[in-house]
C-alpha cells in the first residue's frame, strides 16, 4: 500500500544569474500517512521549509528548479500536474500553516475575508455563506467572540490569535495533509503550548496527516510519531521518534539531542555541536556533517553516505551508524 | 447592573466591528497646509462643476470699450483685451484646466495599474513587452514629441491634449507600479494565498494590487497639477486649446502675446495665480497622502 504523501528522491536547486546553481535539497525521501504526525527536524538552513514549500509548489519559479524526484500525493505526482489541477489540491487537500502569521496574512483584508476566500475559490460558495463558514471556522480554532472579531484586520489580533487564524485558513477545507512550518516559533511559551494542543486535537479529530517542521525537539517529541532529521539539504536520519531519541543512529541527531538542557547539565556549560552548519553552496565533500563529527573517517570525507534502512522502520545516512548506535546505548 | 454591563459590551462590540481605524487619513486634517490645499481643490472643483455659483456674468458678453480696464466694482479682476469680464473667464476656464489634469491622471493611473501589475506579477515575456514599450516612450524627448503630435491636429479638444499627455506619462507611472508589485509579489502572504490554491488573477486582484497601489495613488495625485500646467504650456506654445474655448492656459497665452502683460500685468497675474495655486494644492495633497498612507515615511 502506498502512503498518502510519498516524497521520493527529491532534489532541488536554486539558481541566480550566472553563478552555479545551489543544490538546496538532495535526494530527500519520506512518506506520510493519514492520522500520522511526522516531525521534520534540523537547524536553520537545513532545508526543512524548502521541502514544505516544494510540496506546496510555492517556491519562486524561475529561481528554483526540481532536478530529480517525485512528490506523490494520493497516487498523483504533484510536480507534473498542470497548474489548474494543482490549485485544486493546494488548500483543499494539502494546506500549510506558516511560521509568521503576521506576514502570512494580507494586511489590508479582514481575517474573515481571507478565510472566506478559500470557500469562494474552492467551493464556489456565495459571499454571505462563505463568510458564515469562515466565522464557524474561527470558532473551531477557539477564537473567542468570533462573530465580532471577524471584521478585524490581522494587526488587531495578538500573535497567538493570528496563528489561530492561519490554522483556520489551513483547516478551512478539511485537508488530508497539513503542513505546519514552525507554527509556534514566533509565539511565547504559554501560547505555544495552546497552539500545539489545538493542532494535535484538530489533526487527531479529523485524522489528518501532519507534517510538522520544527527545530524544537521538545515540540517534536510531544506531537510526532516519526521524525525526519535534515542536515544541509539532505536527510540524516528517519524513524519512529521514541526509538530515535533513545538511540540516535546519526551523530548529528545525537548532537542535537545532547544539546537539550536537562538536569544533568546543571551548573555546567550546555554541550553543543562544534562548528557551524555548512553553506549549502559549499558543502564539504563526502558527508556534509564530517567537519563537525567525532566519528568522521577518510570514508566520510570522500563518500556521501546514502540513507540506508538498518531496521524495519529506521534509516540513517551515516557510514558509522552501528558505532553511533552502540555508543549511544553505552552512553545512555 | 446587568443593563449597564450589556450596554458597555454593546458599545465595545460596535467599536470593534468598525474594523481598520482610519486614523492615518484623519490625521491629515491636522496639517494647515493640507487644509488650505483641500479648500483650494474644493473651490476649483465647484467652479468647474457650477460656474454659476461664482459669477453671473456671461464670459462671452464683451465690450471692446472696456479692453484692458483694471478691477472695478462688480468686476474684481477687470477686463481682458476683448473687454470681457476676466473673473468670469477664470471661473469658466477652471473646468478645462481641471479636466485636462484629472483625465490625464486618471487615464495614466488605469493604464499604469493594469500594465504595471501584469508586468510586475507575471514577469517573463509579458514584462519584457510592457517594459520595453515603456522604455521606448521614456527615451523620447517628451516636450518636442508632444509639440509634433499636437501640431498634427487641426482642431484640438481637451481629449487631444489628454491623449498626448497620457501617451507620454503612463510609462513612468507604470514603472512605479511594476516595482511596487514586484516588492509585494513574493511576500509570504502572497505565497500563502498561492499555497492555498487561489488562482493568479484573484491573487493579483485581492492580494497584490491593494498592497501595491499606494505609491501609484500618490503619484497620480501629484500628476494632476502637472497635467494642468502642461495644458497651459501647450497654449502658450500655440499647440494647445484655442478660443473660443475657456481655459487658464488660453488666458495666460493671450496675456503673453504682443506684450499685453506689460500694459496690463494683472491679465497674466490672475490666471497664473489660479493655475499656480491649484497645481500646488494637488502637490500638497499628494505629499500629504504619501505621508498618511505610508507609515514608514510619517514623521
Amino acid at each position: 500500500m502506498t502512503a498518502l504523501l510519498d516524497v521520493q528522491n527529491l532534489s532541488l536547486e536554486f539558481r541566480s544569474g550566472g553563478r552555479p546553481p545551489i543544490p538546496a535539497l538532495e535526494d530527500v525521501s519520506f512518506t506520510l500517512d493519514r492520522g500520522e504526525t511526522l516531525a521534520v527536524l534540523g537547524e536553520s538552513g537545513s532545508g526543512k521549509s524548502i521541502t514544505a514549500k516544494a510540496i506546496m509548489g510555492i517556491l519562486p519559479k524561475p529561481a528554483s528548479r526540481v532536478t530529480a524526484g517525485r512528490i506523490m500525493f494520493d497516487g498523483e505526482d504533484l510536480l507534473s500536474l498542470p497548474p489548474s489541477r494543482l490549485r485544486k489540491v493546494q488548500g483543499a487537500r494539502i494546506a500549510m500553516v506558516f511560521q509568521d502569521a503576521l506576514s502570512a496574512l494580507n494586511p489590508v483584508q479582514t481575517v474573515s475575508t481571507q478565510i472566506a476566500e478559500l470557500y469562494r475559490v474552492h467551493r464556489g460558495m456565495p459571499k454571505r455563506q462563505a463568510m458564515a463558514a469562515a466565522i464557524d471556522m474561527m470558532r473551531a480554532v477557539r477564537i473567542p467572540d468570533a462573530a465580532n472579531r471577524a471584521n478585524d484586520y490581522p494587526f488587531q489580533f495578538s500573535g497567538g490569535m493570528r496563528q489561530r487564524i492561519m490554522i483556520a485558513m489551513a483547516l478551512a477545507l478539511d485537508p488530508d495533509v497539513l503542513i505546519a512550518d514552525e507554527p509556534t516559533t514566533a509565539l511565547d511559551a504559554t501560547v505555544q503550548a495552546q497552539i500545539l494542543e489545538l493542532l494535535s486535537e484538530i489533526t487527531q479529530e479529523r485524522r489528518m496527516a501532519l507534517l510538522m517542521i520544527t527545530h524544537d525537539l521538545g515540540v517534536a517529541g510531544q506531537l510526532a510519531d516519526r521524525a525526519l532529521v535534515m542536515y544541509a539539504g539532505r536527510v540524516a536520519e528517519s524513524g519512529p521518534i521514541g526509538t530515535m531519541f533513545d538511540r540516535p543512529a546519526h551523530p548529528y541527531t545525537r548532537g542535537l539531542l545532547g544539546s537539550i538542557p536537562s538536569a544533568a547539565h546543571r551548573g555546567a556549560d550546555l554541550p553543543t555541536i562544534p562548528g557551524l552548519p555548512p553553506d549549502i553552496a559549499l558543502r564539504p565533500p563526502g558527508c556534509s556533517f564530517n567537519p563537525r563529527c567525532g566519528f568522521a573517517t577518510d570514508e566520510c570525507r570522500s563518500l556521501v553516505p546514502l540513507l540506508e534502512p538498518f531496521d524495519a522502520r529506521r534509516a540513517a545516512a551515516c557510514h558509522h551508524k552501528e558505532e553511533v548506535l552502540a555508543d549511544a546505548a553505552v552512553g545512555a | 447592573m446587568p443593563e449597564s454591563t450589556t450596554t458597555l459590551i454593546a458599545v465595545r462590540g460596535m467599536r470593534m466591528r468598525r474594523g481598520r481605524p482610519r486614523s492615518g487619513l484623519r490625521s491629515l486634517w491636522k496639517s494647515p497646509f493640507f487644509d488650505i490645499a483641500a479648500l483650494i481643490i474644493v473651490v476649483v472643483t465647484l467652479m468647474s462643476l457650477f460656474p454659476g455659483l461664482f459669477t453671473s456674468i456671461d464670459p462671452r458678453d464683451c465690450n471692446l470699450s472696456m479692453s484692458r480696464v483694471g478691477p472695478q466694482p462688480g468686476h474684481p479682476m477687470g477686463f481682458d483685451i476683448q473687454g470681457c469680464d476676466y473673473w468670469s473667464n477664470i471661473v469658466h476656464g477652471a473646468r478645462t484646466s481641471l479636466e485636462v489634469g484629472v483625465y490625464t491622471a486618471v487615464l495614466s493611473f488605469v493604464i499604469a495599474l493594469v500594465a504595471g501589475s501584469l508586468a510586475g506579477y507575471f514577469g517573463g515575456i509579458t514584462d519584457s513587452i510592457i517594459s520595453w514599450t515603456s522604455n521606448v516612450i521614456l527615451g523620447i524627448p517628451v516636450g518636442i514629441a508632444s509639440l509634433v503630435i499636437l501640431y498634427q491636429f487641426r482642431s484640438r479638444t481637451v481629449w487631444t491634449i489628454v491623449f498626448v499627455l497620457v501617451l507620454f506619462s503612463w510609462a513612468a507611472t507604470m514603472r512605479y507600479m511594476r516595482s511596487s508589485v514586484m516588492q509585494v509579489r513574493n511576500l509570504e502572504y502572497i505565497q500563502a494565498a498561492r499555497g492555498l490554491g487561489v488562482g493568479p488573477w484573484r491573487i493579483l486582484r485581492t492580494h497584490v494590487i491593494p498592497n501595491a497601489v499606494t505609491p501609484l495613488i500618490v503619484m497620480t495625485t501629484l500628476s494632476v497639477g502637472a497635467g494642468m500646467a502642461a495644458e497651459a504650456g501647450f497654449s502658450i506654445l500655440g499647440v494647445g486649446l484655442r478660443l473660443p474655448a475657456f481655459s487658464w492656459g488660453i488666458q495666460i497665452a493671450l496675456a503673453s502675446q504682443d506684450g499685453n502683460w506689460q500694459i496690463a500685468p494683472l491679465l497674466m497675474f490672475f490666471p497664473a495665480l489660479m493655475l499656480g495655486l491649484t497645481t500646488l494644492a494637488f502637490v500638497v495633497l499628494g505629499e500629504s497622502l504619501r505621508d498618511a498612507l505610508d507609515p514608514k515615511a510619517r514623521r
